[in-house]
């Protein structure tokens, strides 16, 4: 105790109080405020220029692409005169009338009356003639009487008429000739243009024709290499990660295949194409093209994010509830098939749509499959060839003709709307159905 | 074929452990108890944490078959069947020998549903009606009815940590156990929902075989006939309750309830 009474300076080792307010110590605290406002500005910067290029990339494809859902048509009086058509009148009316209509010369038709736009006959499209099949299908009257009709006009007047061409460059390099031009003042001079709602995009499959060219085939495409895919991913998805989770003996065994499932997440989507050729083209013959092949080289792809989405949810039911489960005698089956798994619901839906997302987006291994296709049809089935829509973005992005431009951007619209709807389902099934324990 | 006379055995044992010894890995958890459990009466089985009570009350209805690396040894009978015999079905045995958790478990279902599931699983209820009817009594036995039979479709996680405890109790009766485990029940409970609980067990003594675990002698003292004390894995003493309480044979009996450890 005699330190205590010791004066202060027998004690020299004694630190001094810390002075708070000293310069050193003030500079410090500067030092402090300064480092943490870069940072956050540093950090705001980050996210403005991620913002930035997202904003530009979302801008140029809308400008690019919300005309691909427009399209021009050009008014035409049509005379229905059963001698272009060469149909006999009497066996129209007859009760093979629609088989008889179908197999009429519309062109001839078309041709005709395409001489009523004088200077500008050659304006429409070399499709056109099917508006006149339709309407006279649909209804078999109009035989022998004049009909106004508005038909689609080539791309070239399309784009024109959208003004997609810079009419003050000089001609060799602006893209469109004088003649087309000067069609174009005449169509408009007459007031024979309109612009509506372009069905045939939405409806159509691929087309030499960027006016007759839609993303309906594609979509459908698609539509059914998803349905194959979901239905082999997620089972196989669930059933391995529930067994993972639940009954597979802790081991060497365990730790080598979740290693594997964990690098086969990270293999090249190009490889599970190279796959998909090998074995169920070449090996298994499955039809060339095919979404049942597309679906099963996709769900291949992302059945390892099933598994190790569904095996974090299952980690995240808590344990009391097994032991609940199977304290009043449930077996391991019950106890996963009714409380685990379906508690895991939530979370593997939102690993499964955010799979399916990724293979909505991918093109690489359909490549190698044959999914590259020109494919004028909507497809039949999964067995028929068929295409799908980032490969027809593809596809259209890699076409000379000017007025696949505005189509392209258009079919990424209609991919990022898909996709943006799918993330959201995936938010809203998280936030609905999360649960706290 | 054991020659040991099993200590406290008055009459007829509901459950009877023969020198069970339990290894996690290579920890010997319980070290050779034997011990009869009546269906007359409340079994307390105390002891200080890791004392190895809860190991070797899971040990009961083979809750520990899903531990990897839990081994048990010896042997356990009930009804004078041997629950480890691979002719026991371990699907049934628990649902003979019921379990209420430490910390309250309703599963994420409505209450009429919590109730429902284990007669349901184990077919014990051949219609709607008949459910209804076994989910009210199981319900009324555990003292809930009055107080949720207007919301049975309600979360039975949306209500408190007593009543959620009740109605795992109530999930626990619905099956119709013939002994119920209870690891330390009331350990997550206010002193209010504690004390309810226990007039319950008090309730439901004699229809059922009760087992519980608990650490808190007190609790021991009011709600069980017959008390086991558990020491690093071993069974030290296993008497009727008073006479644990008033007058241990063992000095590390007498040292933990007095407080001396623990």
């Amino acid at each position: 105790m005699a330190t205590i009474a010791a004066p202060p300076a027998a004690v020299p080792q004694e630190r001094q109080p810390t002075d708070w307010a000293s310069r050193d110590m003030q500079a410090r605290i500067a030092a402090r405020y300064r480092a943490e406002r870069n940072f956050r500005r540093m950090g705001a910067g980050a996210l403005l220029v991620a913002a930035g290029f997202l904003a530009f990339l979302l801008f140029t494809i809308v400008r690019d692409g919300w005309t691909g859902f427009l399209r021009t048509e050009a008014r035409v009086e049509v005379m229905f005169d059963a001698a272009t058509l060469g149909v006999d009148p009497a066996t129209v009316r007859g009760p093979d009338g629609q088989a008889v209509l179908a197999r009429a010369d519309y062109i001839a038709l078309m041709n005709q009356a395409a001489e009523q736009l004088g200077p500008a006959s050659d304006t429409l499209s070399d499709a056109a003639w099917l508006a006149l099949r339709d309407r006279l299908m649909a209804d078999p009257t109009l035989l022998g009487r004049t009909e106004v009709l508005w038909v689609p006009v080539r791309s070239g007047i399309d784009l024109l008429a959208k003004g997609k061409y810079d009419l003050d460059a000089p001609v060799e390099s602006r893209g469109i000739s004088d003649r087309e031009v000067s069609d174009w003042r005449w169509l408009e001079g007459e007031g024979r243009l309109r612009t509506v709602f372009n069905q045939a995009f939405i409806g159509n499959a691929d087309s030499t024709e960027p006016e007759l060219a839609g993303i309906g085939g594609a979509a459908l495409g698609s539509l059914f290499t998803l349905l194959v895919t979901i239905l082999i991913a997620f089972p196989l998805g669930v059933l391995s990660a529930a067994w993972l989770e639940e009954f597979a003996p802790r081991g060497r065994l365990a730790e080598i295949i979740e290693l594997s499932i964990n690098n086969l997440a990270a293999v090249p989507s190009i490889i599970f194409g190279l796959l998909g050729l090998a074995f169920f083209l070449n090996y298994a013959g499955l039809p060339r093209s095919s979404p049942l092949v597309g679906g099963i080289t996709l769900a291949l792809m992302i059945m390892p994010v099933i598994v190790i989405a569904s095996r974090v949810a299952i980690q995240a039911v808590p344990p009391s509830i097994r032991d609940a489960a199977l304290g009043i005698g449930a077996s391991p089956i019950q106890v996963v098939f009714q409380h685990v798994v379906p508690l895991a619901l939530p979370g593997i839906m939102t690993g499964t749509i955010i799979g399916i997302a990724r293979a909505l987006g991918e093109t690489a291994p359909l490549l190698l499959i044959g999914m590259r296709a020109f494919v004028t049809d909507t497809p039949q089935g999964i067995a028929a060839p068929a295409t799908v829509l980032p490969m027809q973005v593809f596809l259209w992005s890699d076409d000379v003709q000017r007025g696949f431009v505005e189509k392209t951007s258009a079919a990424i619209i209609v991919l990022l709307i898909i996709l943006i709807a799918m993330n959201s389902v995936a938010i809203y099934l998280r936030n609905r159905f999360e649960r706290r324990w | 074929m054991n020659t040991t006379p099993a200590i406290g055995h008055n009459n007829v044992p509901k459950m009877t452990a023969r020198d069970v010894h339990v290894y996690y890995g290579q920890t010997h958890a319980i070290k050779g108890v034997s011990i009869d459990v009546s269906s007359e009466h409340v079994t307390a089985f105390i002891g200080p944490s890791g004392c190895g009570k809860s190991t070797f009350l899971r040990c009961l209805n083979r809750m520990n078959d899903t531990v990897d690396s839990a081994r048990v040894e010896g042997r356990i009978e009930l009804d004078g069947q041997d629950i480890y015999a691979p002719a026991m079905d371990v699907v049934q045995l628990r649902a003979r020998v019921g379990m209420v958790f430490q910390k309250p478990n309703p599963f994420p279902k409505s209450i009429y549903e919590n109730v429902a599931y284990g007669p349901r699983i184990h077919g014990l209820a051949r219609s709607k009606a008949d459910m209804d009817a076994v989910v009210e009594s199981a319900l009324r036995r555990a003292g809930l009815w009055d107080e949720v039979k207007d919301r049975l479709e309600t979360s039975g996680t949306a209500m408190s940590g007593g009543q959620q405890q009740r109605l795992c109790i109530a999930r626990a009766i619905a099956v119709d156990p013939e002994v119920i485990l209870m690891d330390e029940p009331c350990s997550a409970l206010d002193p209010i929902a504690t004390a309810r609980i226990e007039e319950l067990i008090d309730e439901l003594r004699g229809r059922y075989a009760i087992v519980i675990v608990t650490h808190n002698m007190q609790q021991a003292a009011r709600v069980s006939q017959k008390t086991a004390f558990f020491h690093l894995g071993t069974l030290v003493e296993y008497d009727d309750t008073p006479a644990i309480f008033t007058n241990p044979q063992q000095t590390r009996t007498k040292d933990y309830i007095t407080g001396r450890y623990g």
